[in-house]
C-alpha cells in the first residue's frame, strides 16, 4: 500500500470509529425522546402515582430527587471547596498533600455501590439516621466531594500568582487575600463543578439504593429523617421490578431524568466556556 | 491585630481538617467495609470465599462462594474492554490529531455527554433494544447476557478512556510532529509512530481508569446481564457481577447477619480491587505529565 492510501485509508478507520463512539448518544436521545415525548404533561410532571404506577405522575420521585442532589451540594460545596482552597492556597507540595491528591483520585475511582454500603454502614446504622433522606444525600454528597474538590482547584489554580502578590503586598492577610483577591475569580469555575457535581448526583442509583431510596409512597416527605422515592431509582423501578407498566411511563420517566442531567450538564459546558472566553489574563 | 491572628488560625485549622477529609473518607470506607464484612470470614474461609463455586446465600446452610461473581465480573470486564479499548484509543487519537478544531469541540461535547447520561438510562435502552436484538441475533432465551453485559458497558467506559487518552494525546510536545513532518513522514505515520507511542503511559492509564469504571458499574450491569448467579460456559448465558450482587440482594438482608457481611466483603474485594486500578493508573498519568 502507498503511503498516500495507507494514510487515506487509516484516517477514514479512525473516523468511522469515532463516529460509533458518539452515535450511540444520538441514538439514545433519538428513542428516548421518541418514545417518552407522549407520556410528558403537567400531571405526568406534578401528579402522585396512582393505579400501582400505572397512572398519574412522577411527582414524589422528582422532588426526592431534587432534595437529594440540594443535601448532597450543601454538604459537598462548603468541604469541597475548603479541601480544593487547602491544596492550592496552604499547603506546600509535601507527604500529606501529596496523600490527599491519592485519596481524592480513589474517592473518584470508588464504585458507586460501595459508596452505597458506606452510607448504609455509616450514616443508617452507626449514627443512626436511619432510610433516610439525610443518609442519601451525605452519601451522594461523598461520591461527588472528588468532582467539587477537583474542578475548584483547577479554578483556584487558574487564578494568577500576581493577584495574591498583590494583595499581600497591600498588607492583606493570607485569608483576607483568598476572600477577595482569589475566590471571586475562581468562583465560575467552581460553579460549572458544583452544576457538574449536581447532574451526576441526581442520575445516580446505587448510592441511594440502601440509604433513602423507597419503591413507593403513598405520601411527599416531610423531614430529613424520612424516606422518599427518587427518580433514578423510580425508573430502575418500573422498568425491572414491576411488570406490565405502560411503555410510555418507562420512556417517560426516563426522558424526565435524562432532560434534568442533560440540561445540568450543558449548563457547565456553556458556562465553562463562556467564562473561557472571557478571561482576561 | 491579635484578633485578626487568632481569626487567621482558625481558619487555617478549618481549611486543614477539610482539606484532609479526602483522606478520612477513603480511611473511613475501608474501616467500616472490614467492620461490617468481616463477620462473614467467621462463617468461611477467606480462599473459599473467593473461591468457593456456590454462591447460595438464602439456602440453609448458606453457602458464600464468590467465584461465579468474580467470572461474572470477569467476563463482562473483558468483554467490554475488548470493545471499547481499540475504539476508545481511535477515537482519541482522531479528536486530538485529525478532527478539524471544530468537529473537536462538537466531539468533545458529545463524549462528554455520552459520560453525564446516568448509568440507570443507560441499563433501561440497553435492556429495551439491545437485549432483545441479542436474543433474536443469536437465537436465545434470553437476550439479557454477559455479551450485552459488555457491550452496553463499552460505552459506559469509553468517555473515560477517550478523554484521559485525548489528554495524554495532546500533551506529546510539539517539537515531536514537526520532526516527524521534517523527515517527510505523513500525519498518520506521525500520529502512529511517533505520538501514539510517546503517548503510551498515558494511553496506558485511560484503559485502566476505564477499566476501573467497568467493573465499578452497577446498574446498568444488573438491569442487562440477566443476574444469574451461576459460573458461565460462555459469554452468551446470564451472568451476575459483583457490584449487582450487592445492589440486588442488599434489600432482602438483616443487618448484621450472615449474608449482610458477605456483601460487604464483596465490598471489600470491590474496594480493593479498584483502588489497586486507580492507583496504579495514577503513577502511568504522572510520568506523561512529568516530561
Amino acid at each position: 500500500m502507498n503511503v498516500r492510501t495507507q494514510q487515506r485509508v487509516a484516517v477514514t478507520i479512525l473516523f468511522l470509529c469515532t463516529v460509533l463512539v458518539v452515535l450511540p448518544v444520538l441514538i439514545v436521545l433519538a428513542i428516548i425522546t421518541y418514545k417518552g415525548m407522549s407520556a410528558l404533561s403537567f400531571e405526568f410532571i406534578f401528579g402522585m402515582p396512582e393505579n400501582g404506577m400505572n397512572a398519574g405522575g412522577i411527582f414524589p420521585a422528582l422532588l426526592g430527587t431534587i432534595y437529594l442532589v440540594t443535601g448532597a451540594v450543601l454538604f459537598a460545596v462548603p468541604l469541597g471547596v475548603l479541601s480544593a482552597i487547602y491544596l492550592v492556597e496552604y499547603s506546600k507540595d509535601n507527604a500529606v498533600s501529596r496523600l490527599i491528591k491519592l485519596a481524592i483520585v480513589n474517592l473518584a475511582g470508588v464504585p458507586s455501590v460501595v459508596y452505597g454500603l458506606f452510607g448504609l454502614g455509616v450514616f443508617v446504622a452507626f449514627f443512626g439516621f436511619g432510610v433516610s433522606i439525610l443518609s442519601g444525600s451525605l452519601t451522594l454528597g461523598i461520591m461527588i466531594l472528588p468532582v467539587i474538590i477537583t474542578a475548584s482547584r483547577e479554578a483556584l489554580e487558574s487564578v494568577p500568582s500576581s493577584f495574591r502578590t498583590v494583595s499581600f503586598s497591600l498588607g492583606a492577610s493570607r485569608w483576607q487575600t483568598i476572600r477577595h483577591a482569589v475566590l471571586p475569580h475562581a468562583l465560575p469555575g467552581i460553579l460549572t463543578g458544583t452544576i457538574l457535581g449536581l447532574g451526576r448526583a441526581s442520575g445516580e442509583t446505587a448510592p441511594i439504593l440502601f440509604t433513602v431510596a423507597a419503591f413507593y409512597l403513598p405520601t411527599l416527605p416531610e423531614s430529613v429523617f424520612d424516606q422518599t422515592m427518587a427518580l433514578p431509582y423510580h425508573l430502575y423501578v418500573i422498568s425491572t421490578q414491576v411488570p406490565g407498566i405502560r411503555e410510555d411511563f418507562r420512556f417517560g420517566t426516563a426522558l424526565v431524568l435524562l432532560l434534568l442531567v442533560l440540561i445540568l450538564n450543558l449548563t457547565a459546558i456553556i458556562l465553562r466556556y463562556r467564562f473561557r472566553k472571557k478571561k482576561r489574563w | 491585630m491579635t484578633i485578626r491572628k487568632l481569626r487567621e488560625w482558625c481558619i487555617e485549622r478549618l481549611v486543614f481538617l477539610s482539606g484532609i477529609t479526602s483522606i478520612v473518607i477513603v480511611v473511613l470506607i475501608f474501616v467500616f467495609l472490614l467492620k461490617e464484612g468481616l463477620a462473614v470470614f467467621g462463617h468461611v474461609g477467606v480462599l473459599q470465599f473467593l473461591f468457593g463455586s456456590n454462591w447460595y446465600p438464602i439456602s440453609d446452610p448458606p453457602q458464600f462462594g464468590a467465584l461465579p461473581l468474580i467470572i461474572g465480573s470477569v467476563f463482562v470486564t473483558l468483554g467490554a474492554a475488548v470493545i471499547s479499548v481499540p475504539l476508545g484509543v481511535a477515537s482519541a487519537l482522531y479528536v486530538a490529531e485529525i478532527a478539524p478544531k471544530r468537529t473537536k469541540e462538537i466531539l468533545k461535547a458529545g463524549i462528554e455527554l455520552l459520560a453525564a447520561i446516568p448509568s440507570v438510562v443507560i441499563g433501561f435502552i440497553g435492556m429495551v433494544t439491545l437485549g432483545p436484538a441479542i436474543k433474536s441475533l443469536f437465537g436465545l432465551p434470553t437476550g439479557l447476557t454477559a455479551l450485552t453485559g459488555s457491550i452496553t458497558l463499552a460505552f459506559m467506559a469509553l468517555p473515560t478512556i477517550v478523554s484521559i487518552a485525548e489528554d495524554a494525546i495532546t500533551a506529546v510536545p510539539r517539537q515531536y510532529r514537526e520532526a516527524a513532518a521534517a523527515m517527510g513522514a505523513t500525519t498518520w505515520q506521525t500520529t502512529w509512530r511517533i505520538v501514539a507511542y510517546a503517548a503510551r503511559p498515558g494511553m496506558l492509564a485511560a484503559v485502566m481508569l476505564g477499566i476501573g469504571r467497568v467493573i465499578g458499574e452497577t446498574m446498568a450491569v444488573m438491569m442487562v446481564t440477566g443476574n444469574a448467579a451461576l459460573i458461565p460456559h460462555s459469554i452468551l448465558q446470564p451472568v451476575r457481577t459483583l457490584t449487582a450482587t450487592i445492589a440486588a440482594e442488599m434489600g432482602e438482608t438483616v443487618q448484621g447477619g450472615d449474608h449482610y457481611a458477605a456483601l460487604f466483603a464483596i465490598g471489600i474485594v470491590l474496594f480493593v480491587i479498584t483502588f489497586a486500578i486507580n492507583g496504579v493508573a495514577e503513577l502511568y498519568l504522572h510520568r506523561t505529565t512529568r516530561r
